[in-house]
């Protein structure tokens, strides 16, 4: 283990604390991937119900807006873990630039995710808003439904993220976390971001691609 | 550039690879396929960044299971789940 994290109670070695930091992190990160996984479960379940339903929603989708903000999440992890080695490094600006980067990634992907909700909008997509197009009538309105439910959890996961990337990044700058000894707040801030990029790999193809 | 920062353009380079190959199956002539293809590589995708992006590689045994315990709890919810379904 790395020599120059700072070894705190009630830890008898930097292996243990570093062992503790990490397993915190992935157990509540599972609770996570429950609250997401229980929502793929009843996707895929009415994708094997309702196939042609489901197909038609699917096609309703903005598939290059839904590729192009998967490109951007993905380029924004990069930035996270790019963040996490210059951290471990201890280099202070190089970090907060890092986690800028990615912030402003995720950034456009809300605003282009908010541009598609409004392409959605006119399409007579949403539910109870808009005039209802005749595709939202049988099976496929309430796939359409299920897609709005588990990209907005997602958007709202994304936009913690941003809170938790950009108060690190502060922490970071201000010299309120020392770099290299308290890297650890950037690696946790960086799993939660990496996580949140994982489930939208598997929102992207259950949603957009089941185009049939 | 240092051997870990070309590692992580190499795995960030291999997800923009995956996400062409995933993109691009779904106007290709693979029918029934699509839905295994893309979930095929929704995991690779996954598993790259679990295990360079989120640390599972610089991880002992221990913290690899309980990381990726979850992967039980929900295949028992996703099989009972599909079980019902799929096979009635």
């Amino acid at each position: 283990m790395s020599d120059y994290v700072t070894l705190r109670e009630p830890y008898a070695a930097r292996r243990q604390q570093s062992d503790a930091d990490f397993l915190g992190m992935y157990v509540f990160l599972a609770t996570e991937a429950m609250l997401f996984g229980a929502l793929m479960c009843l996707t895929f379940m009415y994708r094997a119900e309702h196939p042609q339903a489901s197909a038609l929603a699917a096609r309703q989708m903005q598939l290059w807006i839904g590729a192009a903000n998967t490109g951007i999440l993905l380029t924004s992890s990069l930035f996270v873990a790019l963040g996490v080695q210059a951290a471990r490094e201890g280099g202070r600006r190089m970090t907060a630039g890092m986690l800028g980067a990615a912030m402003a990634l995720g950034v456009l992907f809300l605003a282009l995710k908010g541009a598609e909700y409004g392409l959605d909008y006119k399409d007579g997509l949403m539910p109870v808003v808009g005039h209802p197009s005749p595709v939202r009538e049988g099976p496929a309105g309430l796939f359409i439904d299920l897609y709005f439910i588990a990209t907005a959890l997602h958007a709202l996961h994304m936009a913690i993220g941003l809170a938790v990337l950009g108060t690190t990044a502060a922490l970071v700058l201000r010299g309120a976390k020392q770099l290299p000894q308290q890297a650890v707040v950037v690696e946790m801030s960086g799993l939660y971001w990496h996580f949140v990029d994982v489930v939208w790999v598997f929102l992207f193809p259950l949603f957009y691609l089941a185009r049939g | 550039m240092s051997r870990q920062t070309l590692t992580l353009v190499g795995v960030w380079a291999a997800l923009m690879a995956l996400l062409a190959i995933t993109v691009g199956a779904t106007f290709g002539p693979f029918g029934a396929w699509k839905p295994a293809i893309n979930l095929a590589v929704a995991f690779c995708k996954a598993g790259l960044i679990f295990w360079v992006f989120m640390h599972l590689r610089e991880q002992r045994g221990v913290a690899r299971v309980i990381a990726l315990a979850f992967l039980l709890w929900l295949s028992i919810l996703m099989g009972l789940t599909l079980a019902d379904v799929l096979s009635r």
